[in-house]
This record gives C-alpha cells, sequence and structure tokens, in this order.
C-alpha cells in the first residue's frame, strides 16, 4: 500500500471527490470509487477497448491510465449519453440495428463511436471501420454495430444538410 | 492484473522531472508518458516501478516543431500528432502512413512517439522510422544534455543507449528532400497488432535512377536497422519490380531473425522479403 | 409429421384451437427487451455488484505444468497487514472433487479436479491457494507473496503421445468411447474406393469479454448461501455445488444478473465458484471473485484441440457405404464437468447430412498437462464438421467430381425423415428429425449466383489472384430435453411475467420468450417480462446451453401462457362476461367479445384483479392470472446449414482474407430472424477466430504463450468479412408445435471446413489444409513446401 491521495475527476460535468492510491487505474476510480460501474473492464492490458471513456472528448482505454492522470480533464462515460430527452442516438441505433448481445462491449463500444462521431461527423466507411476495429466484441460480428454507426452518421449529416 | 504499489510524481518541468529522476531511479523509478506499453506490463506485474515520474504535465515537451531542415518531436508528442501530415512535405506524408498502422485510435491519442524509442520494443513503428532516417536523440538528465545518433541507440530488445537517469526529452528526423520517395509496408496477424515484419524505404530517383536509398527492417531482428546489402543493390538502378525484388531477397538473406515457437526464421525472413518489396513499390508509386 | 408431440402435465381444453391464437410477435424483427439498461451502463454483471463488508478472493495458481507439490509457503502472506485469509489445499480437504454430469461413460471419476491442487499439480494455471483481503489490489499484492516446492514430473501436451501417469494406478487416458452400426469391416472390404483424411483442430475457446465472476454471501436470516453471477446452468449447478459443500439445495441460491457472453464456457462450476461460496460461509463475509484476463486464458475451460483419422469406403458413384473415424481427443488436465461429452459428440455427429449405412467411431479422450478442456460454442461440431467435410473435399478429388456433386449424392433426402441412426449422442437415440439438406443446397447456390461467383473467381484467377470458394455442410443439434416448464402470471396492471429457469447470456432470450408468450396470451410483448436465472423463483431449470432455451424453455413459456389464456378466457365468461367462452378472445390485453367487435374489452389487469383469493374464486381454481406450463420434446430438433468462404490468400505471407461469407441455415420456424441472424453472424465470427487466428499455444515446458489479448487473437471489425444469411424454414421440427429448431451454433459449425477448402481452392492444392488454424505461417510453410511450423 501507498498512502493515498485526494482528487477531483470531473465525470459527465459532475466532480467525484475520491481519495485514491496512484496505481488505481482509471477504469477502476470510475467502477468503484465513483460508482459509475457502466464502464466495463474486459482486460486490463489495453486491447479489448471495453473501458472506453472520453478523455477531454478522445476515446481512451481508462484501464491504461491512472485516476491521478485524470485531475483536471473532462471525462465522459457511458452514463452521460442518454439525457432527460430520451436515449442518444447512439444507443438508439444500438438497439435499433440489434448491434449488442451480452452488451459487455457496448459502453466501450458506444463511447469510442460518440467520440469519433464528433470530431469527425464525415468519417468514411472504411474509416470508420478501421476505428471500431479497436475494440473486441465476442458476440455479435460486428457487422451490426458498423450498421448502427453509419446509420447515426448519416441521419446526422442529413440533418446537417437539412438545417443548411 | 492490479499494478504493483509505487509512488507517483507529476512533474511540472523538465528540470524538476530530471531531478526527481535523479533522485527515484536507482529505487526503481521510471518515467511515465503516454504509458500504453508501461501500464500494461504493471498490470502484468512484469514491470514494478517503485516510483513513476509523470511528465504528462510538463508543456515544454508537446512540442512539435520544423527547425532548421528537422522535425523535432517532444516527449509528449501523441502518436495521434501524425495521423495528418505535420509538416507538407514527404516526411509529413510518410509518418500519416506510418502513424495508421500504430496500435489502435484510442491508445494512438494516449501513447508517445518518444516513448516507443525509449520502450525500444522490436515491433515498433516509430524505432524504426529513427533507425532509417536517422534520428537525433536528445537525452537529458541532470547531469546534462547529449545526443545521441539512432545507429547508437538501440542496444537490443527493449534495452537503449538512455541511462537510468536520464529521460529522451525529444526526438530529431531530419526532412526528407523535396524529391524523395518513401514507402512503408507491415504485416502483423490482425488490424493494429505488432508487425512480425517491416520495413521502411527512401530513395530519390534523379535521371530515371535510384540515389540515396535507403532501406530499413524492423520487427525481425532484436533492433530495427538499415540493411546496405539491399541499398546497394538499389543505388543507380533504374525503379523496376525486379530490382526491388532483388533487393528484399538480399535483406532477407540478411537478416538474422527473432525466433520463437510461435514464428520461426525461416517466415520471418519471408516476410522480410515480401515487406521490402511492398515498401520499395510504394515509394515508387509515392510520385505525390 | 411422426413422434413428435407437445403435451402439457396440467392438460385442459384450448380454446381458438390447438395452434396459437395468432402470429403477431413469432416470426416479427422486433428489437430487444434487454438492451435498454445494456445501452445506458446499467448492466448487473457481478463484477458492478457488491455487499458491505465483502472480501476479495485472488487465486495463487501453479507455474509448474505438472509436478508434485511439496510444500506451499504462506507465511509472508499471512504476515501481510491486509491478510483475511489464506486457503490451501489442506484447508479444504473436506470438500470432494467437482462432480460431472450423469453420463453412461464409465471410469471418469479419478480425472475430476479438486478446488485446490493436493498433492499433484497438473497444469499451468491450476488453483493451489487463495488469499482473502478487503481489496482486490491487496488480494494481489498478497496472493505474489505464496510461493510454492514443487519437483517437476515429465509434461505430456499432445493427446497423440503414448499416454503417461496421470495418478498412481490411473493411465492419461480418461476413457475410450465407440460408438458403432452397421457392418462397417465389410463396407471397406467391398469398397470401391477407400479415401482418408488426417485432420486436426487447434485449442481454442469462448474466451467471452465478461472474465469470470463469482460474488457469494451467506444470508443468515435464512440461512441460505447466495451465489450472484452464476449462468448457464443455474438449478443443476446449484445443486451440485450445494452437495459439494455438504447443504441441502434450499440452502442455496443462485442469482444470474447480466453475463457477459456464455459461448459453453460460462456458468459451468469451476473451483473458483465452489471457493467463493465455501469462503463466504467460513469467512462470515461476503467474498467477491473476478477473474483477470490472464487467468481467464489460463484457467476457463479450453476447448476444440482434437486430432482425427477419418476413413470412407465408397462404391464406384462416390456414394459412402461406411465412415470409420478415430479421434483424439486433448482434455487437458482434468475431467470438467462435461465428462466426455465433447468428444461423444463429436462422434456422434460426425457424419453430418449424409446417409451412411455404417459407422465405426473410436474416440480417446487423453489428459494433458494443459488447461482443462470442455464445451464451446458447437463443441465437438467444429470439429466434427471440419473433419467430416475435409473428408468429403478429399472424397470429391479423388473421384474427379465437384465438391457439390458429391455431396448431392450423398445427403440424405427429405424422403427419409425422420431418419434413425442406430446409436446414441449423450445417451439419447439419434433420429434427425427433418429436413430438406438438397433444397438448401439449390437455394445456397441461387442465393449465391453460384455460376456468376465461378465466372468471378475464374477471372481473377487469370489476373493472378490467389482466390478460392469452399463450402462447410453441417446437421446440427438442438433442443436438448427432455422436459422444461416455466410459470406464467399476470398482474393488476395487467404486466405479465414469465418465469423461466433459463438463462440468458446474451443470447436474447427475454425477448424470444416474451414473443412467444405475447402471441400465446394475447398482448404485447413490450409488456412481458421475462425472469431467467433465479433459482429461488422457480423450482426447475434447464438454463442455456445446447441451443436448447428456444425450443425447451420457449415450448413451456408457450404451454404457460396458453394455460393462463384459458384461465382468464374461463373465468371472464364465468363471472366477468355474460358470453359464452367460444365467443371470447384476448387481444391487445384485452377480453374481447368475437361477436361485437365494436364493445371495449376487458384489460387482462382487471381479470387479474378479480382472481385475488376470494371464496368466490377458490370455489373456481387457483387464486390469481397465473399458470404453469410444461413442455416435453419428443427429441432433439436437427437444424441444418452450408456455410461458403471466398477467401484470397496472399501467397507471399500467407495471410488469408476472408472476402465473402455465406450462411444458409433452415431453422424451422424463427421466432425473431433479426436475433436469429445475429447469432448467426457472431458464431461466424467466433469460427473465423478458430479458423484463422485462435490458438491457445504452450512451450515445450507447458508454458501458455497466449495468455494476453495481444497474444490470443480474436477477429476484430476489420477481419470480419460481409456475412449474408439465409434462413430457411423448409423443414419444421415435429417436435414441437412451433416447429422450432435452435440458432446458438448455427453460425460456427461449419466455418473450419468451409475455410480450409476455400484455402485449398485458392491455393489450388486439394487437401493441403489439414490442420486449424491455419495460421499465415502454416500456409506459408505449404506454399513454400517447407515442413509445417517451419
Amino acid at each position: 500500500m501507498t498512502p493515498r491521495i485526494d482528487i477531483t475527476l470531473n465525470v459527465n460535468g459532475s466532480d467525484h471527490d475520491i481519495r485514491v492510491e496512484p496505481r488505481r487505474t482509471l477504469a477502476d476510480a470510475l467502477r468503484q470509487d465513483c460508482g459509475l460501474t457502466g464502464t466495463n473492464v474486459g482486460c486490463e492490458h489495453g486491447v479489448c477497448g471495453a473501458c472506453t471513456v472520453l478523455l477531454d472528448g478522445e476515446p481512451v482505454r481508462s484501464c491504461l491510465m491512472f485516476a491521478v492522470q485524470a485531475q483536471g480533464r473532462r471525462l465522459r462515460t457511458v452514463e452521460g449519453l442518454a439525457n432527460a430527452e430520451g436515449l442518444h442516438p447512439l444507443q438508439q441505433a444500438f438497439t435499433d440495428h440489434h448491434a449488442l448481445q451480452c452488451g459487455y462491449c457496448t459502453p466501450g463500444f458506444l463511447m469510442l463511436a460518440a467520440g469519433t462521431l464528433e470530431r469527425h461527423p464525415d468519417i468514411d466507411d472504411e474509416s470508420l471501420r478501421e476505428v471500431l476495429s479497436s475494440n473486441l466484441c465476442r458476440c455479435t460480428g460486428y457487422q451490426n454495430i458498423l450498421r448502427a454507426v453509419r446509420a447515426v452518421r448519416d441521419s446526422r449529416r442529413l440533418a446537417r444538410e437539412d438545417a443548411r | 492484473m492490479k499494478p504493483a504499489p509505487f509512488q507517483w510524481h507529476p512533474a511540472s518541468s523538465l528540470d524538476e522531472a530530471v531531478a526527481l529522476l535523479a533522485r527515484y531511479a536507482p529505487e526503481d523509478g521510471r518515467v511515465i508518458a503516454g504509458g500504453q506499453s508501461l501500464v500494461p506490463s504493471m498490470a502484468l506485474r512484469v514491470a514494478l516501478p517503485a516510483h513513476l515520474i509523470d511528465i504528462n504535465g510538463i508543456a515544454s515537451l508537446a512540442r512539435l516543431e520544423v527547425e532548421a531542415g528537422r522535425l523535432s518531436i517532444g516527449a509528449c508528442v501523441r502518436h495521434a500528432a501524425f495521423e495528418h501530415p505535420v509538416e507538407p512535405g514527404v516526411l509529413g506524408r510518410l509518418l500519416a502512413t506510418v502513424a495508421a498502422n500504430i496500435a489502435h485510435a484510442p491508445i494512438r491519442t494516449r501513447g508517445t512517439f518518444c516513448g516507443s524509442l525509449a520502450n525500444a520494443d522490436p515491433a515498433s513503428e516509430w524505432c524504426l522510422v529513427a533507425a532509417t532516417l536517422g534520428a537525433t536523440l536528445v537525452a537529458v538528465s541532470a547531469r546534462g544534455t547529449r545526443e545521441v545518433a539512432a545507429a547508437d541507440w538501440f542496444h537490443g530488445i527493449m534495452t537503449t543507449a538512455l541511462a537510468e537517469d536520464e529521460l529522451l526529452a525529444e526526438a530529431r528526423l531530419p526532412l526528407l528532400a523535396t524529391d524523395a520517395r518513401a514507402g512503408f509496408h507491415e504485416f502483423s496477424r490482425r488490424a493494429g497488432d505488432y508487425a512480425l515484419a517491416m520495413s521502411l524505404c527512401t530513395f530519390r530517383v534523379v535521371e530515371g535512377r535510384m540515389r540515396e536509398a535507403r532501406v530499413g527492417v524492423g520487427g525481425v531482428e532484436p533492433q530495427p536497422r538499415r540493411i546496405p546489402e539491399a541499398e546497394r543493390l538499389l543505388e543507380g538502378e533504374r525503379p523496376e519490380p525486379e530490382t526491388f525484388a532483388r533487393a528484399a531477397r538480399a535483406a532477407a538473406d540478411a537478416v538474422d531473425p527473432l525466433e520463437d515457437i510461435r514464428t520461426r526464421a525461416a517466415y520471418r525472413r519471408d516476410l522480410v522479403a515480401a515487406s521490402v518489396r511492398r515498401s520499395l513499390q510504394a515509394a515508387c508509386d509515392d510520385t505525390h | 409429421m411422426s413422434g413428435g408431440h407437445a403435451s402439457s402435465l396440467a392438460p385442459g381444453q384450448r380454446h381458438n384451437g390447438d395452434a396459437d391464437p395468432r402470429r403477431r410477435f413469432v416470426g416479427a424483427r422486433v428489437t430487444r427487451l434487454e438492451d435498454p439498461p445494456l445501452v445506458r451502463g446499467q448492466g448487473t454483471y457481478v463484477g458492478n455488484l457488491g455487499f458491505p463488508n465483502q472480501l476479495h478472493m485472488r487465486v495463487v495458481r501453479s507455474p509448474v505444468a505438472h509436478g508434485v507439490l511439496r510444500s506451499i509457503d504462506t507465511s509472508a502472506a499471512r504476515e501481510h497487514p491486509g491478510c483475511r485469509g489464506v486457503w490451501t489445499g489442506q484447508d479444504v480437504a473436506d470438500i470432494p472433487p467437482i462432480t460431472f454430469r450423469p453420463t453412461s461413460v464409465q471410469g471418469l471419476e479419478p480425472y475430476r479436479q479438486y478446488i485446490l491442487a493436493r498433492d499433484r499439480v497438473r497444469y499451468i494455471g491450476e488453483p493451489v491457494a487463495v488469499v482473502f483481503a478487503a481489496d482486490p489490489y491487496v488480494a494481489e499484492d498478497i496472493a505474489d507473496l505464496v510461493t510454492m516446492d514443487i519437483e517437476a514430473l515429465p509434461v505430456l501436451l499432445s493427446a497423440d503421445a503414448p499416454p503417461g501417469e496421470f495418478a498412481p494406478g490411473h493411465s492419461t487416458e480418461a476413457g475410450v468411447l465407440r460408438k458403432q452400426f452397421g457392418d462397417v469391416d465389410a463396407a471397406f472390404r467391398e469398397a470401391h474406393e477407400v479415401v482418408e483424411v488426417d485432420v486436426r483442430v487447434g485449442r481454442h475457446s469462448g474466451v467471452p469479454m465478461e472474465p469470470r465472476g463469482a460474488l457469494a454471501r451467506h444470508d443468515h436470516s435464512r440461512d441460505v448461501i447466495e451465489l450472484y453471477g452464476a449462468g448457464k446452468r443455474p438449478h443443476a449447478h446449484r445443486d451440485a455445488v450445494a452437495a459439494l459443500l455438504g447443504r441441502s439445495p434450499v440452502g442455496m441460491h443462485f442469482y444470474e444478473g447480466h453475463i457477459g457472453g456464455g459461448f459453453g464456457v460460462r456458468g459451468e462450476i469451476y473451483p473458483e465458484d465452489v471457493l467463493v461460496c465455501l469462503a463466504a460461509l467460513r469467512l462470515g463475509r461476503p467474498v467477491k471473485w473476478i477473474e483477470d484476463r490472464r487467468e481467464n486464458l489460463l484457467a476457463c475451460n479450453h476447448s476444440r484441440e482434437q486430432h482425427h483419422v477419418v476413413r470412407a469406403a465408397l462404391d464406384r458413384d462416390a456414394r459412402i457405404l461406411a465412415i470409420d473415424a478415430k479421434l483424439w481427443h486433448d482434455q487437458g488436465a482434468y475431467i470438467r464437468t462435461h465428462g466426455a461429452r465433447v468428444p461423444d459428440m463429436a462422434m456422434g455427429t460426425l457424419i453430418g447430412g449424409y446417409h451412411v449405412p455404417a459407422y465405426r467411431a473410436v474416440g480417446h479422450i487423453r489428459l494433458t498437462n494443459k488447461t482443462p478442456a470442455a464445451t464451446y460454442r458447437s463443441p465437438g461440431r467444429f470439429e466434427s464438421t471440419y473433419a467430416c467435410e475435409r473428408l468429403m473435399d478429399a472424397v470429391a478429388e479423388r473421384f474427379g467430381l465437384s465438391p457439390i456433386e458429391v455431396r448431392r449424392r450423398n445427403l440424405i433426402r427429405r424422403d427419409q425423415y425422420p431418419y434413425p441412426r442406430p446409436m446414441e449422442i449423450l445417451d439419447h437415440p439419434v433420429e434427425l428429425d427433418s429436413g430438406d439438406f438438397p433444397r438448401l443446397l439449390d437455394r445456397t447456390l441461387e442465393h449465391l449466383r453460384w455460376d456468376d461467383l465461378q465466372a468471378e473467381i475464374a477471372r481473377r484467377r487469370d489476373a493472378g489472384e490467389c482466390v478460392g470458394v469452399g463450402m462447410g455442410f453441417f446437421m446440427e443439434k438442438s433442443g436438448l430435453g427432455p422436459v422444461d416448464g416455466a410459470k406464467v402470471n399476470v398482474d393488476t396492471r395487467g404486466k405479465v411475467q414469465v418465469v423461466t429457469g433459463s438463462s440468458s447470456i446474451g443470447q436474447g432470450v427475454e425477448t424470444v420468450m416474451a414473443q412467444i408468450c405475447a402471441d400465446a396470451l394475447g398482448v404485447d410483448y413490450a409488456d412481458v417480462k421475462v425472469i431467467h436465472g433465479r433459482t429461488d423463483m422457480i423450482d426447475y431449470g434447464i438454463g442455456a446451453h445446447a441451443s436448447r432455451a428456444t425450443v425447451m424453455t420457449g415450448g413451456a413459456t408457450r404451454m404457460a401462457a396458453l394455460n393462463v389464456r384459458r384461465k382468464a378466457l374461463e373465468f371472464a365468461a364465468a363471472h366477468m362476461i355474460e358470453a359464452p367462452i367460444e365467443v371470447l378472445d384476448i387481444v391487445d390485453g384485452k377480453v374481447v367479445r368475437t361477436d361485437r367487435p365494436g364493445e371495449p374489452g376487458i384489460p387482462l389487469g382487471r381479470v387479474a384483479a378479480a382472481l385475488a383469493p376470494s371464496p368466490e374464486v377458490v370455489a373456481f381454481g387457483i387464486p390469481g392470472l397465473t399458470a404453469e406450463g410444461w413442455f416435453e420434446t419428443a427429441g432433439l430438433t436437427h437444424p441444418y446449414g452450408i456455410h461458403t468462404a471466398v477467401v484470397k490468400v496472399d501467397p507471399d505471407t500467407g495471410g488469408v482474407t476472408v472476402e465473402r461469407f455465406h450462411v444458409a441455415y433452415d431453422i424451422g420456424c424463427a421466432i425473431n430472424p433479426m436475433l436469429v441472424e445475429g447469432q448467426i453472424v457472431g458464431g461466424v465470427a467466433q469460427g473465423l477466430g478458430g479458423a484463422l487466428l485462435e490458438e491457445f499455444v504452450y512451450d515445450e515446458r507447458g508454458e501458455p504463450l497466449s495468455v494476453t489479448f495481444a497474444d490470443y487473437l480474436m477477429p476484430t471489425a476489420r477481419e470480419m468479412p460481409p456475412v449474408e444469411v439465409l434462413l430457411t424454414e423448409d423443414a419444421p421440427s415435429p417436435n414441437n408445435a412451433l416447429g422450432m429448431k435452435g440458432a446458438g451454433e448455427a453460425g460456427i459449425t461449419g466455418v473450419g471446413a468451409a475455410i480450409a477448402a476455400a484455402i485449398d481452392d485458392a491455393i489450388g492444392k486439394p487437401g493441403a489444409i489439414r490442420e486449424l488454424p491455419v495460421t499465415p505461417q502454416r500456409l506459408r510453410a505449404i506454399l513454400a513446401g517447407r515442413p509445417a511450423g517451419a
């Protein structure tokens, strides 16, 4: 054991004052100390992507960061996607396109897709496949995940064009 | 797979970082930047640092600039920074091609160029870039600053010239000539996996003949390196598939591949031949 | 139709005919009821659960593949200030080894695993000790302090090698299985040709995204041990774990929550599950164990590793006279809960959908110093289909016929069903219930535009590309019975609850049961809530494995819903509506008069309220709008399919790109085609993993090398080809009222066979592929004429 450190994590717009050992991964801090268990842990060595969260808008593996390193950053997790009006379009699309089965990889895929579409709203299909190959899913064979994310990209594109 | 305990020392300046390193390196202290290789090793308890000196908060190390004919890359510049060309020339384009082969997007968000060089994994793309293009590495410690040529940097599998109290503060890559052509190819089992073999080639074509050819091979031997046997076969020749195949064969013969139960030497030689030939062809086609 | 019947153990007259009143949700592509909490991050995976004052358990595992366990030093661990307990084998010496399912196979008992190693260790990763601490990080620190003295013994890593000693008096050959019918020897004597293949499937497994986990607590108020994180077979395993602990089953309850993937490996009884229950009992605190990924790849069941030598005797027209199969099954270090089921199923299904007059199979169950093996999605069938289809391709080559023509000549015809085979699988007689394989082949070729595909491949080959197409035909088995039950009740607000003994491992069982219930009862599927994985809410359950949930639990759900429907109509007719029952129906959750279409109906909630206990109701029957239903199947159902792969080979690197994958599958009746397709596409991904990427590699000392996700390679989105699914319902099962057959394994069974055939075709070397996975190195060695592994 090493002395624990008091830190504040800003997650989905709320501050969480927690006390952690330096070795505590961001994933474990979110889950155990902030009570945000939506972020799943699948491998703890940065390959599967189940623990993907957004760090200042960018997708990162929360198992490959220590919680103490996330102070002063803005974190977003799956719990922050839906709002009072309902599901985030990606959450709805994952349901509509049957893009999940056991659901364990789903939060990671949702955050990866959310971060990607926010930064690259016009991402092409091949690049999207490339990005989504960052995370592992063992149930769906990916086909419906790709469909769901493409559907959200396309509907947002249409909405933007309509707005013009 | 929970890391063993360590003490965390965030540094806010390079001076502070090297002072911390001078103090804690003898007590199993290490530098953490992106942590995308270090943290998995710690999760597996293969790496057991007692102290981590965290350099992510040092603003000056995020520097990424072209100056005096070279690209200077600070210790906190992430892989993702290279996904779009960092300079308008051949080098910027090449680095973008290479970056796309490094792991996956969320890893590139955190992992750093200099971290890859300090880690010196044989299969690191950036190490191959540094070795082939002749990078200069800037090592800083409380004792002072020194520059190390890439040729002197790699000392084997995950071993470098960096002393225990030194921090790799910056890497410098020479810009490529405006008429240079560059090609990169790697073979891996899946998207984003470590390469089983890769090659980076550059040359210029002057009056139809290849000049200043460089052929680098990585992921095959304990460290990446240029293959003079292949380069010689290119110098002064026309950029043609038959020539590329000859050079590729020479490279395959010249290497002394790492071998393990999963990847045999004979197979790695095959991959070297394929990678060198394809990277040469990619360079040939790299006419902007 | 023959042999099949659906029965209710509480029979009574049914209204509106025997068939379901209507089909509104059955067959519809409705979205899943499971999804809302999962997309919101509100899953109840066991890792997300916890109780006050809980301890974390960490397992200390053997670092040696085979050896005598001389001593274990726990002193340093005990001195750690965070240590709340350390156990070794001596501390749990009263717990018997983990049992396996009932089987007629004799002699497996000595090969069972104790929850902590006793005198010997037999694989790297075997639990040797456990430590307990309040924090999982600290538990891992403490576990690292446990050391052991192990005297190494010779390591056995191959099921083909001569057997060694498992324990004094027990060989590493745990048993030899035999199946036979017809006169095999005579057929080979009289054969026009004999064709033999020698083929291997590598060691790989299910590897769900959620590692295993278990959380146990002792609820003293009821004296019940609760285990959270159960799955697959909660009832059977509750009973088995209770027996190991010497408790009565009523003193133990299993709770499932969300499960991050099953695939055969999750939810079995492992040492860790028993240990947490025992620890909760003995330490008096809730105990949680969450597996990490390295442990998962070391210690969760492996599967598939099998060597087959298969011969066919053929007449002059390439028709099969007999098949003779020998196989060597690498069971790993111990016999686990499945006993001999995997090789048994491999042997029982190896002859697939072909008419085989005589058949003999001999299966050697061999123990090795590797992680114990058991079932993985399509257990035995992925392997046997690969072996059989390699053989059929070899027959085609020998006779100079197309692979398709050889199949056409040997597939069982529609008029031959029901097609009995005088042997048993898992102690059940084999009778293929229904099928029309030739028709599925025709439809497949049409759907693929076979001639266009062949022309395209020819054109690309002329241009120098190395492309090919291959097929894998498979006969699955599903709907393992014999009986399952369910309870349906309607509350006073009209919401329906179905209580099942099934398990949800991500496959969509809640939605499918809701669809079946909704149509049988006459309500919206979204108003149906399905309970599963709760041993405290229903006395019996079959769980979810062997593609049985839809057929068996679906059958039971339907019976229970029909019983509720009848009860509602009878009560309404007698006490709420002055009308004969014949004119009543339930539509959209309301009892309505069919002879007066405009009248508002009576909501089922009101019927339920009226059925609250009262003298009048008791006089009518059992209070509550509730009923049980039981379903008994006459036998297994046998869905079948054809996988087709188009691959491109990079001859310089040995790399294989799967460009296209097609699955034709006859499911009899698809309750929700969207979910069936989801099962199939997901199965294809796993199959491609096993065919091309995934392999548990060991070095010569028995050290497992595939213990991270950087070494155990599962397909990503980039490796997946587009998968086309042709779902047909040409051969409904006569064994249940809806004609259902299982869906869970259809995507994976034929993948190894199809990929091997496609690569053969691409490189123009028939029969070249003899080993899965076809790694680039192996393929490059074939192309370069080097020995395998060089």
